[in-house]
């Protein structure tokens, strides 16, 4: 087995794995998209933001401080992981894409290709 | 009941539903209002020396996070400013799932905890507290002669 097939499983099995579905705010300015999602818990180094062009899949593992002998008594969030896929559209440009994650939040900004940034056009006549 | 008038996201919508039915059907909800699906989620564990909650609250200030711990009742309260653009940005908002504004969640723990005995930490986005037992209330063995 080569490499690439490893990781293609590895890949593949992260997919496969229950998560949580995080909640997002999407806002589009003229320059581009900006996508805020709420990733309590994950850490940087368990983050994983893939885009090609036409999906975006955020993955990210939750890494909690647990003493030993815990038992659960009251549980909201039920799974350490966190997983969301967007299509992307085509004026959007992947490589082009910046990620900041702070205090839980991943921050990512996707500029759109040059061709696709709005012109005002002149009306003559 | 909530709705949005103009689904965007039917993922989105989805998991809103299952909320609303979660809400609906649970179990003798607490007297505090309902016990799943506010802001900060919590997850509530104990061991035999302590009892540690954690709050899923991204996003915030660590210093503006304000923890009260009273007569077994604790309570988390605090802000959370909208990442959203006003409205005079020529900017268009797709997808708004996210929590804003002011929080206030309490949970009824139980009443052998020592209020002097508590830590709080913020670390990506989760607040971690931990409460000691009194030491009184902790499981000793005792011996037999």
């Amino acid at each position: 087995m080569n490499e690439q097939t490893a990781v293609t499983r590895s890949d593949q099995a992260a997919m496969d794995q229950p998560a949580l579905l995080p909640p997002v705010d999407v806002v589009e300015d003229d320059s581009g998209i900006t996508l805020y999602a709420d990733l309590p818990g994950v850490p940087k180094d368990r983050l994983s933001v893939q885009a090609d062009a036409e999906t975006l899949i955020i993955d990210g593992e939750m890494a909690l401080e647990m003493p030993k002998e815990l038992e659960a008594t009251h549980v909201e969030v039920n799974l350490p992981r966190y997983r969301r896929v967007f299509s992307l559209s085509k004026e959007l440009d992947p490589a082009k894409l910046s990620a900041e994650l702070k205090n839980g939040v991943l921050t990512l900004r996707i500029q759109k290709a040059e061709r696709a940034k709005p012109r005002r056009i002149q009306v003559t006549g | 009941m909530e709705l949005s008038l103009f689904p965007r996201d039917l993922f989105a919508e989805l998991d809103r539903l299952q909320r609303q039915v979660q809400r609906a059907f649970e179990f003798s909800p607490s007297i505090r209002g309902f016990a799943r699906g506010g802001f900060p989620a919590l997850n509530v564990a104990s061991t035999p020396q302590s009892v540690e909650i954690y709050g899923f609250a991204p996003g915030l200030e660590p210093k503006s996070i304000e923890v009260q711990l009273e007569r077994g009742v604790l309570s988390i309260a605090g802000e959370r400013k909208s990442a959203l653009p006003d409205a005079r940005q020529p900017a268009t908002v797709h997808v708004n799932e996210r929590f804003a504004g002011r929080f206030h969640r309490v949970i009824t723990l139980s009443d052998d905890l020592d209020p002097n005995e508590v830590r709080a930490a913020y670390r990506d986005g989760v607040l971690h507290i931990s409460i000691k037992r009194l030491e009184s209330a902790q499981p000793r063995r005792i011996n037999v002669n």
